[in-house]
């Protein structure tokens, strides 16, 4: 049932895939397998190290939606400032598009055809 | 000169552009909520007037049935088409008008560019 | 057991949802329950008589039924030249769009059975639901270019409505208002663009015009306007900017079944281009033009998915994004034109993208419903820890995410391979741009995942349930779709795809059927 998907120049088949993770996983199993057994769980070396400040709560440092991408939205700020005032939201501006794109393949498809 | 190639001929399709034109207008530089609505149903009248327009056949006579004469008739699509057309348009402006009522309600206003806090 | 019924099996499938938007409403007088068990009996029906005349199509053929004929293949009347009569024509490509709008439609409505409870006019939310399915299906099953504006209107008068479905939020109004104002023009102008043919072939439907074409300066308005009004309806950059407006204010199960509204558009832009006008005009030159607005469609999409903050707008610019990838692969595919090569590779791909999107970005509004029905919130900026109550719907959250940003082995993977490597031989920047977009994709799902269902838990959202057995359900029943066809894709592929794209490339048979 498992059959291969032509997709123009090469071929897809989840199957093969599937079997290419699991034997790479069981390779990785056995390298993480052989390492030093250090890793104690509960203990200090779980803690992260802050310069030797108190940790704070898991609350208080979360980072929110807003600033995930923080250091991608500050280095493209002239390209995502434009932007967001072309998303103007108001009414006018979402047909005046619309008409700019109509004239534009009209005169493409008129002029040229 | 024939009738066909007149400008009075002309004058319906001439008016349908004007229409669509206007209402473009309307659409694309009114900020105010009711006077888009007011474009696209000026737009509504202007594609019903050409379908009506493309209606009309020279020496042709309307599809009464009553007294019908024995003369070809014209076929009455575009008329049920624009009957269609009218209909639709009317329930779209009601909407579009209850929307305008809604936002005025919410917003205190029917400025296209104070009612926009969906942007960016 | 069905041989005497398949013949009506095409106007059935609109009537039935007709009727049951009507009395849908008669039955929510006698109480909720028998409403719910009306409405789930007829889709249930609609579903089962679609998947009926789908096997009958994909084994005989295209069926035509005409309306007001004495039988259902009597396309032109005793006397007439032409056809005058409606007619709806169905073939493959219009049955499978069919089963995709009503198998959504079905998860949809099992979704929304326990959170629409909570809300006022519920009755009216059926109908609603109802109508706009009548809609969409119209579009995808008419032969008709008048019967189509119908349709579409139907179609948008019920999902403007739907839209505005949260009334004691502000923004609501706002969208529902943005988004008929954008659709009623769009279908105006389709209507223009029909008056046109109507003056220059006194006929309406779209295989008799096919055949009697003249390519006229004329016919050429009609096409840039037809071709800019669906573009604009399937929410193509720039003319996108109602679509996160409207997904984003929309109720989550409302914003999935309009994904597949907007697809329905895509479907229509498709029978114009390829039926209607196949060879006529520059296919080169079109393709190229609905090349380019994919391309700006999945670049400003992704772009912009990325900064932003409300679940559901979020979501809606991907959905611009993704309607990009489809244009992108349906414009090479007008491009090559042909039923061999990387033109009819691309127009598969195209086709099968538009089955995934329906379902990925279905779940994807739906557990963006599911997060508003347990949290009431929709800002992500707000949300936090959700996976610690919430395990199904962010297990369901992480399929969606991998199949609509392509990664092996959902389907979204499959349907992306066979856009990169068909469009790679028509212009490898443009493939090379998509996958691009695509990795663009994965960050703003990660954004999402990481900000809604990881991070520590808030405390008031310590008591947040998971959702109830019904929603978990629906989004269950997506998933499975979505795992199913991306580990048997060539099973689809070939059964179902490769037939839809050939009633394409093959328009001869459509258009001769008057």
């Amino acid at each position: 049932m498992f059959g291969i998907l032509e997709t123009g120049y090469g071929f897809w088949s989840p199957i093969i895939w599937i079997i290419t993770i699991i034997v790479i996983g069981i390779i990785l199993y056995i390298i993480w397998h052989l390492g030093e057994p250090a890793y104690k769980k509960g203990t200090e070396q779980t803690k992260p190290f802050l310069a030797g400040m108190p940790e704070p709560s898991k609350e208080a440092v979360t980072v929110r939606a807003d600033n995930v991408y923080w250091g991608f939205k500050e280095a493209l700020k002239h390209y995502y400032g434009p932007m967001i005032k072309t998303h103007s939201g108001i009414i006018n501006d979402y047909i005046s598009w619309f008409v700019v794109v109509l004239a534009i393949v009209f005169v493409i498809i008129g002029g040229l055809l | 000169m024939t009738l066909e190639s007149s400008a009075i001929f002309n004058l319906p399709f001439i008016t349908v552009v004007l229409l669509i034109i206007i209402g473009m207008y309307a659409l694309m530089f009114k900020r105010n909520l009711i006077k888009i609505v007011i474009g696209l149903t000026l737009i509504e009248s202007g594609v019903n007037l050409f379908l009506i327009a493309l209606g009309y056949r020279k020496g042709c006579y309307a599809p009464i049935y009553t007294n019908a004469p024995t003369t070809a008739m014209v076929f009455p699509t575009p008329q049920a088409l624009t009957l269609t057309s009218i209909v639709i348009g009317l329930a779209v402006t009601a909407l579009m008008l209850s929307f305008a009522v809604l936002i005025y309600k919410k917003y205190g206003t029917i400025n296209a560019e104070k009612t926009r806090r969906l942007k960016g | 057991m069905f041989e005497n019924l398949v013949p009506h099996l095409p106007i059935l499938i609109i009537a039935i949802p007709l009727f049951g938007a009507f009395a849908s409403y008669l039955f929510s007088k006698v109480s909720d329950k028998a409403r719910d068990v009306f409405a789930f009996i007829v889709l249930g029906v609609t579903e089962f008589l679609v998947l009926v005349l789908g096997k009958d199509i994909y084994t005989n053929g295209l069926r035509v039924y005409t309306l007001g004929a004495t039988s259902a293949e009597l396309t032109a009347p005793t006397g007439y030249i032409m056809p005058v009569r409606i007619i709806l024509e169905v073939d493959a490509l219009s049955i499978f769009m069919g089963i995709i709008t009503v198998t959504v439609a079905f998860i949809v409505f099992i979704f929304s059975l326990k959170p629409m409870k909570e809300y006022s006019g519920t009755d009216k939310y059926y109908t609603l639901m109802f109508l706009l399915l009548v809609g969409m299906l119209g579009i995808e099953f008419t032969g008709d270019l008048f019967n189509l504006f119908v349709f579409l209107e139907i179609a948008s008068i019920a999902g403007a409505a739907l839209v505005a479905f949260f009334t004691h939020r502000d923004e609501s109004a706002e969208a529902a208002f943005k988004y008929v104002v954008i659709c009623s023009l769009g279908a105006l102008l389709v209507l223009f663009a029909v008056a046109l043919f109507y003056g220059q072939y006194d006929a309406l439907n779209i295989a008799y015009l096919a055949n009697v074409m003249k390519y006229s300066l004329l016919d050429k308005i009609a096409f840039c306007v037809l071709l800019c009004a669906f573009a604009m309806k399937a929410g193509s950059a720039p003319m996108h900017m109602w679509k996160p407006d409207a997904y984003g204010e929309a109720p989550g199960p409302v914003a999935a079944i309009l994904v597949t509204a907007s697809l329905v558009s895509m479907y229509a832009l498709l029978r114009v281009c390829f039926t209607l006008y196949g060879r006529g005009l520059n296919t080169e030159v079109i393709g190229w033009i609905i090349t380019v607005l994919g391309l700006l469609s999945i670049f400003i999409g992704v772009t912009m998915a990325l900064i932003q903050n409300n679940f559901g707008r979020l979501i809606g610019y991907t959905a611009v994004a993704e309607v990009g990838f489809i244009l992108l692969a349906a414009g090479v595919g007008f491009a090559g034109f042909s039923s061999t090569g990387f033109g009819f590779t691309a127009l598969q791909a195209g086709l099968f993208h538009i089955l995934n999107d329906a379902l990925d970005l279905g779940l994807l509004f739906l557990v963006s419903g599911a997060v508003l029905h347990a949290t009431g919130k929709r800002n992500l900026n707000e949300l936090s820890g959700l996976a610690r109550n919430m395990k199904y719907t962010c297990i369901f959250f992480i399929v969606g995410l991998c199949a609509v940003a392509g990664l092996p082995p959902m389907n979204g993977f499959a349907s992306k391979l066979m856009i990169y490597e068909s469009v790679y031989q028509f212009n490898p920047v443009f493939s090379i741009i998509a996958i691009l977009a695509s990795i663009f994709m994965l960050a703003v799902f990660v954004k999402v995942f990481y900000s809604v269902f990881l991070g520590p838990e808030l405390k008031e959202f310590s008591s947040v349930k998971e959702v109830p057995a019904s929603m978990l359900l629906a989004m269950g029943a997506l998933a499975v779709l979505i795992i199913v066809i991306g580990l048997c894709p060539d099973i689809f592929v070939n059964n179902v795809i490769n037939p839809a794209a050939r009633a394409l490339i093959d328009y001869g048979i459509y258009r001769g059927v008057v």
